[in-house]
């Protein structure tokens, strides 16, 4: 066994986290900085931050992350960092020479308390930001929230540093992405594309971390939010955000700043999320829905009617994120499937209430979110209540292999497949997609354990 | 028995180097690769890039901070310490003291691969653990909660030790993770406590945390355990962590030979095996940068003379055995490692054989680590390829041009507050195993006691040898001598892979290994011939755009 030490007995803990559910913010900040175009993401911090989130997000994508470090030393951790963040710009202006660096800080600096906002407007002061470039900065101490939170706030950065509220507005809808794939933020686009509706979507990290082979590496590659784009979501009609975790504030700066109503959503994973993502834009856009979306829908739903035997009542396990756990937990139970356990180490009243109002009919569940609510003690609620199907990141095939149960990879970090940056789990596609994996694991574990007078040709 | 496949491998490499040689001036290109940086930072920078001499090695900066804003390819000393040294330690429960950040990044992703006696046996690797620090903690302190943690960890397992670790935020807020591992100690009564101040910030690489975590199982685990076990050459593998099962392959090159391994530092050990470590006769090192430090304070202590050996390359496993039979001074211990070699050999021979027409003449450029650039140099010459280039990313001079330099290298602030532990004879547990005599009449003999030459004697004339090698560096060296490979690490593997040049991770062997020994060379020698030859590399473009562009397009069917 690969985890032998975990019995089935749950204790109370309140000291000691086992193989958590989450990581930390600054990984986050770095993710949406890469969905800007032009911009170097920079860790404000000790340089093994930046090494191990660039190595984690790599192992993730396969793809190039650059990223940039303040490299602090034992004196900068004493004297402050801003000598450090200061030489940083200078250099990263000359050597990388990006539009605009995105500066995160880490819990490293966090606590020696170096103020982004001061240090970033002594560098224009100082000279050190050349005229037609930026530096924006996001607050993200490690020792708060996870890496969630991260995201949130370099998202929320973006938004209040970009957007400008003055001039006429704009007939545009503002997307602000929670923390998914650059497929599915692809996918966003297509479907916004389809239905007529003109959009700004950030960040976005398609055409960065899905990046094709040419021969030539592109330091910035094509895609990103452009400026002028985040610029103008200032005078946008209104905002979507995707997510209540991950989106949600990005929206309600820009609100404050620049009066752009918002309207949160959950991420559009499955049937039902989906539904209210597109009723949504396209109210917020004015455009009615083209029959080629009810088409895709129809397609989705024929899927769900038409296997429906292999999914009812199966007892599932997950964890992983706030804002994809929402409505891949709806989307499970209108698979008619039971979603027995859920955990996410990502903290918050918010996303509780929004699993009570999603498990209202589904009194069985345990959840649980927060400090503790780790992956160990998701294993021992499976070794109490075995569950048909666990749905959740990389780590989670330590416990399928134990248990032998059924394995669906989703979330991040996903760092032994491919695909999930090249094929979407939002919209209808993305939903089928999904049900075609779980279907998949599920009538292979069937073929696998039939006794060979029970073994079939059609299923 | 030698490779098989030598004169023309020697004839075609001379062809390669002939060519080095007429190309641009080097410090034509040195230029090139500092001509961005503002002008402090190209001066700093070309310290640490040289272009080599072996017959007169040049100084090369190493082991100093990373400007702020250089791309690097370094980590912490956090990583260093837990993930590098303790980390491939199965039976001790390794918690971090921190935000969450840190234990998950270190959390199985370095592939050092363990394996339990028996199913039963403990096995914690695949566990992370962390106090998960939280803003209060910061505020208020974090020494009740490590407490609690420890508490924990030992109500649920009971296991042997129980490391802290020290993030960043802890060393700022003072906590005192020495103290809370000595009061925790003494509750448990039969749980080893102990804490590495190896906050992420200290010294400027992976590096300072090695020295960290070498003087913390110094202090804390080596020596406490004086069973004599059983066996006639008995020695310790230091600075071999086994990732992707190197360690397996040595072991088992060992035990063949009838040697006993007491403790592997630390791929594939327990604490028990550490613990009683002392009572072996010899110490062998592979990763000198990581390990050396224990070599030097257990021949203080305990009397027991190292060796650096490379077990990476066929021709340098044999080497290595024979060296280590040499030290025993014992013919029958020689007989059984030449018989040993002489059986391994074939198979190494006929992959060789098949292989080396196909990747002889080409060139390999190494940036990693902290040996491994050195080490793997040698199984590129057995494929005939010339090494173009090479550094670490974390090494000191003493691995570059050999420890002759260590008196003369300069302690500087970041490095000044990283503990040298005070190591004395122990009055009981010292036994001389060589004598003084012995040792020079060994060195005399050529054998290599208590020393190491470094990477830059071995690399041929006007090579250029990089220390931290930034992306921009790296970019502009690619874009000039367009290696047929390139080796680093995952932060480099695609970007490099973008520029049309397969990149080989040797931190995670990209997954394969291993690469030790007979075994591993094979296995290196065929993953670098289907890298360096891999056809996908001629289809980067389409077809439509090499095409030749004479013609108009053949758009007839339009205006039938």
């Amino acid at each position: 066994m690969l985890l032998r030490h975990t019995k089935k007995e749950v204790k109370e803990r309140e000291g000691l986290t086992i193989n958590p559910a989450k990581t930390c913010q600054p990984i986050g900040a770095m993710y949406a900085a890469l969905g800007v175009h032009g911009c170097l993401p920079h860790s404000h911090g000790s340089q093994g931050c930046c090494a191990y989130h660039r190595s984690t997000l790599t192992r993730h994508y396969k793809e190039p992350v650059m990223s940039a470090t303040s490299s602090f030393t034992e004196g900068a951790s004493v004297f402050g960092g801003q000598a450090n963040l200061l030489q940083a710009i200078t250099t990263i202006f000359s050597v990388y020479d990006p539009d605009i660096i995105a500066v995160h800080s880490t819990c490293l600096s966090e606590t020696i308390g170096d103020d982004l906002q001061q240090i970033t407007k002594k560098a224009l002061d100082d000279g050190r930001i050349p005229e037609d470039k930026r530096v924006i900065y996001a607050s993200t101490p490690s020792f708060v929230g996870s890496h969630i939170t991260g995201y949130a706030n370099m998202v929320t950065g973006i938004a209040e540093q970009f957007a400008k509220p003055d001039g006429e507005k704009l007939d545009q809808v503002n997307i602000v992405a929670g923390w998914m794939e650059p497929s599915d933020m692809r996918e966003i686009k297509r479907l916004s594309k389809e239905l007529g509706a003109r959009i700004v979507l950030f960040p976005d990290t398609s055409d960065v971390l899905d990046a094709p082979q040419t021969g030539r590496h592109e330091f910035y590659p094509k895609g990103g939010a452009t400026v002028p784009a985040l610029e103008s979501t200032g005078r946008s009609r209104c905002s979507i955000a995707l997510g209540c975790i991950s989106a949600e504030p990005a929206a309600i700066a820009l609100e404050k700043k620049c009066k752009v109503p918002f309207r949160t959503e959950d991420m559009p994973i499955g049937l039902s999320a989906t539904d209210r993502f597109i009723m949504s834009l396209s109210k917020a856009a004015g455009v009615e829905v083209p029959d080629e979306i009810t088409a895709e829908r129809g397609r989705l739903v024929d899927v769900m009617t038409d296997m429906e035997q292999y999914f009812y009542g199966k007892k599932v396990a997950l964890f992983g994120d706030p804002d994809q756990l929402i409505p891949l937990t709806e989307f499970l139970l209108d698979l008619n499937m039971k979603p027995v356990h859920i955990v996410s180490g990502t903290p918050g009243a918010r996303f509780e209430k929004r699993m009570k109002e999603i498990l209202k009919d589904a009194p069985y569940t345990n959840f649980k979110n927060g400090l503790t609510a780790d992956m160990f003690l998701l294993h021992q609620w499976i070794k109490n209540e075995p569950v048909d199907l666990l749905i959740g990141n990389t780590y989670g095939k330590y416990i399928a292999r134990d248990e032998d149960i059924p394995f669906v990879r989703f979330g991040f970090p996903i760092l032994d497949r491919i695909g999930h940056s090249y094929f979407p789990n939002v919209g209808y596609t993305g939903a089928l997609r999904l049900v075609e994996k779980i279907l998949g694991v599920f009538l292979d574990r069937q073929d696998r354990d039939a006794p060979e007078e029970k073994f079939e040709l059609v299923m | 028995m030698p490779l098989s496949y030598d004169k023309p491998l020697t004839m075609k490499k001379e062809i390669v180097m002939e060519s080095i040689r007429n190309f641009t001036d080097p410090s034509v290109i040195k230029e090139e690769l500092v001509k961005l940086y503002p002008p402090k930072v190209a001066k700093k920078r070309g310290k640490a890039i040289v272009v080599n001499d072996p017959e007169e090695i040049p100084q090369v900066q190493a082991n100093v901070r990373t400007v702020p804003g250089i791309i690097s390819q370094r980590g912490c000393s956090y990583a260093g310490c837990k993930g590098v040294v303790l980390g491939p330690t199965r039976d001790i429960v390794n918690i971090t003291h921190g935000p969450i950040g840190c234990s998950f990044y270190s959390w199985l992703t370095r592939r050092n691969q363990t394996r339990p006696e028996s199913p039963e046996h403990e096995n914690y690797m695949p566990y992370c653990f962390s106090t998960d620090m939280q803003e209060d903690h910061v505020v208020f302190g974090g020494e009740k909660k490590l407490k609690q943690a420890i508490q924990e960890a030992y109500d649920l397992f009971h296991p042997k030790a129980i490391a802290i670790f020290s993030t960043c935020p802890v060393g700022l807020i003072g906590d005192d993770v020495h103290a809370v591992a000595r009061e925790m100690r003494e509750k448990l009564g039969d749980c080893n406590v102990f804490g590495f101040s190896c906050e992420g910030y200290r010294g400027v690489s992976q590096s300072a945390g090695h020295h960290i975590a070498n003087n913390g199982v110094f202090k804390h685990m080596v020596g406490r355990d004086d069973t004599v076990k059983d066996g006639k050459y008995k020695l310790n593998l230091l600075g071999e962590y086994n990732i992707g099962g190197d360690a397996f392959e040595i072991e088992r090159l060992l035990d063949k030979c009838g040697i006993t391994l007491v403790a592997s530092f630390s791929g594939n050990s327990t604490v028990g095996a550490i613990e009683n470590s002392h009572m072996a006769d010899l110490n062998v090192i592979m990763c000198h940068r990581s390990i050396n430090y224990m070599g030097d304070m257990m021949e203080t202590k305990f009397g027991i003379p190292w060796m650096k050996v490379n077990f990476v390359g066929a021709e340098s496993s044999a080497k290595s055995l024979r060296k280590i039979a040499e030290y025993f001074e014992d013919d029958e211990l020689k007989a059984r490692v030449e018989e040993v070699i002489a059986g391994e050999m074939p198979q190494v021979n006929a992959v060789i054989e098949e292989i080396r027409p196909r990747t002889e003449g080409k060139t390999a450029m190494l940036f990693v680590g902290g040996s491994r650039a050195h080490h793997y140099q040698d199984l590129f010459t057995e494929l005939g390829m010339t090494t173009l280039a090479a550094g670490y990313e974390f090494a000191h001079r003493d691995d570059y041009e050999g420890r002759h330099v260590l008196p003369t290298i300069k302690i500087d602030a970041d490095n000044k507050n990283i503990e040298e532990l005070k190591v004395e004879r122990d009055p009981e547990k010292y036994t001389e195993r060589k004598s003084e005599a012995e040792i020079e009449a060994m060195k005399a003999n050529g054998l290599e006691m208590n020393g190491y030459e470094g990477m830059m004697k071995q690399m041929e004339k006007k090579t250029f040898v990089v220390d931290d090698i930034s992306h921009y560096e790296s970019e502009k060296l690619i874009e000039h001598f367009k290696p047929d490979i390139f080796c680093a690490g995952i932060k480099e593997k695609y970007v490099v892979q973008k520029m049309g040049v397969p990149l080989k991770q040797l931190h995670s062997y990209d997954y394969g290994g291993p690469y030790t020994g007979f075994i591993g060379a094979v296995n290196f020698y065929r993953d670098i011939d289907r890298m360096v030859n891999n056809p996908v590399w001629k289809k980067i473009k389409a077809p439509w755009q090499t095409a030749p562009a004479d013609g108009e397009l053949e758009a007839e069917y339009v205006s039938q």
